[in-house]
């Protein structure tokens, strides 16, 4: 017993240490190519000028970072809403699956970037422009993975709850959405990353300014202005949100499947 | 294992009549014709053949999952609801055990009764009751995943029995299981039989499991799936280790085999 905890001890510390040690050794890298080359910081900026950056710029990067999050997070959470809902009624209705399926996926297939010009003419501010186009890009994944989900139900199952005269109601809430449970978690996933891009690459194409402006207006401005250090610590911090929703996403994967789904169980053998 | 059988059957009504059924599927395939079977209170009835003849068909249709193209089924003894099914009286086992992996052993037994609007509080009694008839009360919390293939179907047939049905219907619950484990959940079944008066109707493809559980035997044959021949066995004999090793289970395997044989290859059949 003893023995398999300091095992698993040892594999955490080995799942912590790898990925730091291979991190530290991709910015000491990246420090010696600056110096050894004397690559000018409007070029390229060693890891300190990033860090004392992120520092000095603070004040103005750190609102931008609560809008983009709040963007990206809002977007999400109304793509969850609405995906399910949507795959709910396409599931229960043929006439509702026929009918608006094919608009689900027009909206899906044409490029974000593409309407967002658009959709800023007819919303009042940016900021609802681009929470409609995140929630449009992250939507998607969440209904066609919830579709498939909802569609994947044992056929003994449904048998069995025939048998016992479940209505369809309680056929959906006790059967159909638990079972689609492991497929809304996968759309989970690649909704929360993709709201996050799609708030960035819709603010690159709303070009928002000022006050309320996110991380990507940070970037592009950053850019004009050769801030290029600033530039790098505005891409940091949308790194850091992308880990912390991937972190989070995969989190609540875990904690709703753990008990029961292979999925998030480890072999044992 | 000592299981005093039969002393429950009684010339009653019957609870199920089927009359002249016969299913044709939709891919022409004429699955069951003209098929005429009454189960009475208490029996055990197997339905046993070769596969393609209909007897799971057959057990689909009396619990009212997908109709009978023609022919009716009577439930004599009990009340009928609106949508043609007798009333919380009919149970079923699978050949899967079709528990839902997302719920722990007692909520899996618990669904029939929460189907039926029964709050958990007031079902715990009746659940905890049908756990320890299958003794399964300490695994309450478990998983499905954490149960072996056994343990999974004593929870099936627990789950069947938590609504105290008049006929409890397995199509080939146990044709998965190693020998060993099949031999003591035929025991269990039988126990639960004798303790709650339940009828069965017990679909298998085995000579030995239909000899050692039924009161009555109807051996059906294929294309298209009818039914051969029907008749009782062992009436009131005490089903136990004795038993599996008696003349008289000896020659109902004899009986049940040669019987088999010519609803499959027609040898002197009819």
């Amino acid at each position: 017993m003893a023995n398999g905890n300091g095992q698993a001890a040892q594999d955490l510390a080995l799942k912590v240490f790898i990925p730091l040690a291979v991190l530290g050794v991709i910015v000491a890298a990246w420090w010696a190519v600056v110096k050894l080359t004397g690559t000018p910081p409007y070029i390229l900026p060693d890891p300190g000028a990033v860090a004392a950056a992120l520092i000095k710029d603070w004040p103005i990067l750190w609102p931008a970072f609560v809008v983009t999050t709040k963007i990206t997070f809002m977007a999400l959470g109304l793509a969850l809403v609405g995906g399910t809902v949507l795959a709910i009624l396409l599931v229960q209705s043929r006439w509702f699956e026929l009918a608006f399926y094919p608009i689900a996926v027009i909206l899906q297939v044409t490029p974000i970037v593409a309407i967002a010009p658009l959709i800023l003419i007819y919303t009042p501010t940016t900021q609802m422009a681009l929470l409609i186009c995140a929630f449009l890009v992250a939507f998607f994944p969440i209904l066609s993975n919830m579709v498939q989900g909802l569609k994947s139900v044992d056929h003994n199952h449904l048998n069995l709850f025939e048998l016992y005269g479940a209505s369809w109601m309680q056929t959906l809430w006790h059967l159909k959405i638990p079972a689609a449970q492991p497929y809304f978690m996968t759309g989970l996933k690649i909704g929360g990353g993709l709201s996050l891009i799609a708030a960035v690459v819709a603010e690159f194409a709303a070009g928002s300014a000022g006050a309320g402006s996110g991380l990507a207006f940070r970037l592009m401005e950053s850019q004009f202005r050769l801030n290029i250090p600033r530039l790098f610590a505005a891409l940091l911090m949308l790194s850091a949100l992308g880990v912390a929703i991937f972190a989070l996403t995969s989190f609540v994967a875990w904690l709703v499947l753990h008990r029961w789904h292979e999925s998030s169980i480890e072999r044992e053998n | 294992m000592n299981t005093a059988v039969d002393t429950h059957i009684q010339p009653t009504r019957p609870l199920l009549a089927m009359r002249s059924v016969s299913k044709l599927f939709s891919n022409g395939t004429q699955a069951l014709t003209d098929v005429s079977l009454t189960v009475r209170p208490g029996e055990f009835v197997s339905l046993l053949g070769p596969s393609g003849c209909g007897k799971s068909t057959a057990l689909r249709i009396i619990a009212g999952l997908g109709g009978a193209s023609s022919g009716s089924i009577d439930w004599p003894s009990t009340r009928i609801n609106p949508n043609g099914k007798p009333e919380s009286d009919i149970s079923f086992v699978f050949q899967e055990p079709t528990l839902l992996p997302w719920r722990n052993v007692f909520d899996n037994v618990y669904l029939p009764l929460q189907l039926k609007g029964q709050s958990r509080t007031s079902a715990s009694r009746l659940v905890e009751d049908a756990l320890k008839t299958v003794g399964l009360t300490e695994f309450r919390k478990a998983f499905p995943r954490e149960l072996s293939g056994g343990m999974k179907m004593r929870v099936s047939i627990a789950r069947a029995m938590v609504t105290r049905p008049k006929l409890l219907l397995m199509d080939e619950p146990f044709a998965a299981l190693d020998e060993i484990t099949r031999q003591k959940l035929n025991d269990d079944v039988l126990t639960l039989w004798a303790e709650t008066g339940v009828s069965v109707v017990f679909v298998t493809h085995s000579v030995f499991e239909s000899a050692y559980l039924s009161t009555r035997i109807v051996v059906m044959k294929a294309r298209p799936g009818r039914i051969h021949e029907d008749f009782e066995v062992n009436q009131g004999a005490v089903r136990d280790e004795e038993f599996r090793t008696s003349e008289s289970y000896r020659m109902t395997c004899e009986r049940v085999s040669h019987s088999l044989s010519q609803a499959m290859y027609g040898e002197g059949g009819h």
